[in-house]
Formats: structure tokens, C-alpha cells, sequence
């Protein structure tokens, strides 16, 4: 019964182990440099194909709503809210997560059953300061700069939508981004993002590092990592939320 | 040189399931030992223990002082640096070609050039006799290629132990024997510590100094090669010379019932100690000792027929 409380245990123990070889020397920017690409070339074209139709929905629900209470020309502030603060970060993750994380648990876990990871510590080389760190930085950066992707592609899905299908003026929907939104909106976006790579790269190199039993135990790897990261996201991004709305008080109040 | 591994009350087990208890042995600075044990009996945990990536429940493991199942993982990482160990399927790293696999320890733990890694490599290369593959991916070789490639990285950080996992498994009886023959003369000429983990009786009974055998949750037995090959304990005598009759059954152990009827079966005689593989070059090892020198010293008469020349078993080439 104690089982998940052990799991998230020595997951936790696992961070704690990226965060300690974090600082030590040499850095792998090379491999680093190569995740980076490796995950940026994944993600980004489904990243923007998904924040299209992303900001569409939320500008026409919210344009619909909005247009009850005549308030049309609020149209885009509200909009802008929803893309950076909720949808941007949650867009990345899911897709950090859904391609970039499940790559990196079956690449780590296939290596884990050939026993690489094992020849490795025995030449006397940390597997979580060579492969894991590398990785999790380059997650990190990746997220940081798709959560800008989302933010832009979202936003000016919005406007299209917005303008040529609610016939919403433009003028309107541009001058009113910053009716409602901030500036530190777009900063818990992006500090959301960079978490929400963190918590996808470090769940799928701990399922992958941890992957046993033989092909099957890979696939088994791949499938938690993605289900394990989607659940987290969730309940992190929900308490990150209620922190930042009680801390920065909404701009029109 | 070599190194000693002394292992005191070693006991293991995952979760309910004890793989071994109380496993006591010294393996000699230099020599080459073998451990048998039938499939399943955790030969391959113990490999693992010995290089720290499992840790024992209790016991000790010392080496140079060193005690590996309770130093830091700093020291771990340290001593790691004496062994040289060849996975079962070599483990190779899937994204490197043959020559910068071999060539990663060296360009990791020393400030060696370019050139002097590249002499290097290429020396153990041939050694293993795999010159000219130095391009190739380990996904585009033979299982027993990857075997040799996998000794040869174990071997350019100069080793002070080496420990091999089921070196023969999935190879043929030709390449097994060259790859023992090849296992001798390195032991020759480096003079390192060997440790092989195997279920080939053919490998057990030629080339070791010393045998160990691991049977139901515990170390059976561990001493010099031909104190085991004479041995008349039940266990060792079935498993060395590959019989149905005795302790061992299909699913680890028999019941009663069965070793009651075959009570009165007669066991056949020993079959003959082999000569112990030699060094192709003809000089003998370091740690290497007369046939027959062990029985004479204690008073063992040696199965008829032993340490004859040109016998059926060995694996002489």
C-alpha cells in the first residue's frame, strides 16, 4: 500500500541526485547541444500545429462570453491571459513531455537493458552527471523558448479568429492586451514552462534509468514516464497558479 | 600484479527472494577463477556486487583496503577505475562506432593525446583481433565481435581485475575456445586478477586456477581447480561433469521422493582432470601450477587417465 509513497520518494531522491551533479565538472555541452536540437526538432511543428487551434478555442469562447456581457473590446486582453498565463506553459509541457520525454525514456531505458548504463559506472563514469543532466538542462531551454513559440502562435491565432470570425475589430483586440494583462503574466508563463520541462525531463530519465525486464520493460518505461509527467504537470501547474494569482494582484482590481 | 578481492559473509537478496547467503572466498592477486552455478542461481548479481552496482544486505567486499559494499560512492567510482569488466552482450554504447567505444575510457580518465590514444586502441584491437572494424556501428557486428570489442575496452585502462559475464554464452564451440585461449594469454601477459561467472562446464574445467560454485542460495564450494575436478560431493561432481544424477533437478533442487529412487543408481567415475589450458606462447603464467601438483599435496588420486596429453576434453588448439 506504501508503494507510491516509496515511488515518489525515490523519484524525489532521484532530483535531488540530477541537482547535486548538476555543479560538477566537466559540463557536457555537447551532449547537451544535441539534446537541445534533438527535442527542439520534435516538438516544434506539433508545438505550433497545437497552439493554433489552442488560442482559437479560447478566443472564440471567450468572445462569445465576453460579447454576452458587452465587453467586445476586451476581447484580446482576455484572450492574452489565457495563452500566456495557462495555455502556453501547459501546451509545451504536454508536448515536451509527449514527444521529447518519451524519447528520452526509451533511448535511456533501451540503453539501461543493454546494460550501457552498467559498463558505464564501471568505467567510472556517472550516467546522471554524463546523460541525465545534459538532458534536463535541455528540456529546460527547449521548454523556455517553445512556452514563446506557444505565447506568439496562440495569440495570433486568437486575433485571426477574433477578428475574421466574430468580426471583432482589430484595433480593438490589439489595444487591449494590456487592459487586463501584465507583464509578470508572461513571467509565470515562462517560470512555469522552464518547471514543467524540469518535472517531464527528470520523470522520463528516472523511468528510463529504472526500465528492467527486457524490451517490454522500455515500452512499460515510456508509458508511465508520459502518464506520470501529464498527472504531475496537472497538480503543479494548479498550485503554481493559485500561488501567483494570491501574490501579484490582478491588474483591473 | 593483480589485486585481491576478499569477500567476507556476502548475502543478497531482492525484495523476499535471497539470492545467496553467507558467501566467504578470497580470489588470488593474478590468477584466474571461475564461478559456476547453475542457470538462476544469481552468478551474474554476484558480478554486480563485486563491481558495487548492487549492493549487498550485508558482508564485505575489500579490495586494496577498500571495502566496496560500504565505501562512498566517490571511492566506488574511484576503485572502479582497477576493474575491467565485458558485459554478456559487451555493452556497448549503441551511438559510438567500435573505436571511439574502445577509445571512451581512455579520452575520459586520462590527458592522453589523440596519437597515444589511437596507439593504443588499435594494439588492443588487435589483440582482439578486430583491426580493420574500427568504423563499424556495435548494431552492424556479430554478438561474438561485440564480446571481443567489449574485452578490448575493458583492457586499455590497464586493469588490475577483470571480470568477465558469461564470456561464452551465445558463441560457438570454436569461438569459445579461441576467446578462452585468448582469456589465458592475457592473463599471461597482464597478469591481472580474472574472475569468469559461466555455466560452461568446458570453460570451468580448462582454464581456471580456481573454481567456485554457487547452488542453492549459497557457495557450494571454491578452491583450486583440481580439488573440485576430483571432488566427490554430490553437487560439484554432478555439475562438473554435467550429470542427471544428483542433487540438481530440473527446477533448482529435487525432492525427496526423486533422490530417494535414484538412491541405488551407480554415479559414473570421474572422468579425468584435463591438462589446464596453456599460454600459446608457451611460457607459462605467473600463478599458474604443475598438473596434478594440488593432489599430490593432498593426497588426492587423481581420476585415471588425468593430465594426459591430447585428451578429448581439452580445448587445446
Amino acid at each position: 500500500m506504501l508503494k507510491p509513497v516509496g515511488t515518489a520518494g525515490t523519484l524525489f531522491a532521484f532530483f535531488l541526485d540530477v541537482l547535486r551533479a548538476l555543479f560538477r565538472r566537466p559540463f557536457q555541452l555537447r551532449e547537451f547541444i544535441q539534446q537541445s536540437w534533438f527535442i527542439a526538432s520534435v516538438t516544434i511543428i506539433p508545438t505550433a500545429l497545437v497552439a493554433i487551434p489552442f488560442g482559437a478555442v479560447i478566443a472564440l469562447q471567450v468572445g462569445g462570453l465576453i460579447k454576452q456581457f458587452g465587453a467586445q473590446s476586451f476581447t484580446g486582453s482576455a484572450s492574452v491571459l489565457a495563452v500566456i498565463q495557462q495555455a502556453g506553459p501547459i501546451a509545451t509541457a504536454l508536448l515536451i513531455a509527449g514527444a521529447g520525454g518519451s524519447a528520452i525514456a526509451a533511448d535511456l531505458g533501451s540503453r539501461k537493458i543493454r546494460e550501457e548504463l552498467d559498463a558505464m559506472m564501471v568505467l567510472g563514469i556517472d550516467p546522471i552527471q554524463r546523460l541525465v543532466v545534459p538532458r534536463v538542462l535541455a528540456a529546460m531551454m527547449v521548454a523556455f523558448f517553445l512556452n514563446g513559440l506557444v505565447s506568439v502562435v496562440g495569440v495570433g491565432g486568437g486575433y485571426v479568429f477574433n477578428v475574421i470570425l466574430q468580426d471583432g475589430t482589430p484595433g480593438a483586440y490589439l489595444a487591449s492586451f494590456t487592459a487586463l494583462a501584465q507583464l509578470p503574466d508572461l513571467y509565470v508563463g515562462l517560470v512555469k514552462a522552464v518547471i514543467f520541462g524540469l518535472i517531464a525531463a527528470i520523470v522520463a530519465c528516472y523511468k528510463g534509468m529504472n526500465a528492467g525486464g527486457g524490451p517490454k520493460g522500455v515500452g512499460d518505461a515510456v508509458n508511465e514516464s508520459v502518464v506520470i509527467t501529464f498527472l504531475l504537470l496537472f497538480v503543479v501547474n494548479f498550485v503554481l497558479s493559485t500561488i501567483y494569482l494570491q501574490l501579484v494582484p490582478p491588474k483591473g482590481g | 600484479m593483480g589485486v585481491e578481492i576478499k569477500v567476507d559473509n556476502l548475502t543478497k537478496s531482492f525484495g523476499k527472494s535471497l539470492i545467496w547467503a553467507d558467501v566467504s572466498l578470497t580470489i588470488p592477486a593474478g590468477e584466474i577463477c571461475v564461478m559456476l552455478g547453475p542457470s538462476g542461481t544469481g552468478k551474474s548479481v554476484f558480478l554486480k556486487t563485486l563491481i558495487g552496482l548492487l549492493k549487498p544486505d550485508t558482508g564485505s567486499i575489500v579490495i586494496e583496503g577498500t571495502d566496496i559494499a560500504s565505501c562512498s560512492e566517490k571511492d566506488l567510482y574511484e576503485i572502479r577505475k582497477l576493474f575491467g569488466v565485458l558485459f554478456q552482450d559487451g555493452a556497448m554504447f549503441g551511438s559510438m562506432n567500435l573505436y571511439d567505444n574502445i577509445a571512451f575510457p581512455l579520452r575520459e580518465h586520462t590527458k592522453k593525446s589523440e596519437s597515444q590514444i589511437r596507439e593504443i586502441v588499435l594494439e588492443k584491437m588487435d589483440l582482439v583481433g578486430l583491426l580493420g572494424t574500427e568504423d563499424k556501428l556495435p548494431g552492424e557486428i556479430s554478438g561474438g565481435m561485440r564480446k571481443r570489442a567489449g574485452i578490448a575496452r575493458g583492457l586499455v585502462l590497464d586493469p588490475e581485475i577483470v571480470l568477465f559475464d558469461e564470456p561464452d554464452s551465445g558463441l560457438d564451440p570454436v569461438r569459445t575456445s579461441f576467446l578462452n585461449q585468448l582469456i589465458v594469454d592475457l592473463n599471461a601477459q597482464i597478469d591481472a586478477t580474472f574472475l569468469i561467472v559461466t555455466h560452461d562446464i568446458n570453460t570451468a574445467r580448462t582454464v581456471p586456477d580456481n573454481i567456485g560454485l554457487l547452488y542453492h542460495k549459497h557457495l557450494a564450494m571454491f578452491g583450486p581447480r583440481e580439488m573440485l575436478l576430483s571432488s566427490e560431493e554430490p553437487v560439484v561432481r554432478q555439475f562438473l561433469n554435467a550429470q542427471r544424477v544428483g542433487p540438481i533437478g530440473m527446477s533448482e533442487e529435487k525432492d525427496a521422493d526423486e533422490l530417494e529412487a535414484e538412491k541405488d543408481q551407480d554415479l559414473p567415475p570421474l572422468p579425468p582432470i584435463p591438462m589446464q589450458l596453456e599460454p600459446s606462447s608457451g611460457i607459462p603464467r605467473r600463478s599458474q601450477r604443475e598438473p596434478g601438483g594440488w593432489c599430490r599435496d593432498n593426497g588426492v588420486t587423481p581420476p585415471p587417465g588425468s593430465f594426459e596429453a591430447n585428451m578429448s576434453m581439452t580445448t587445446k588448439v
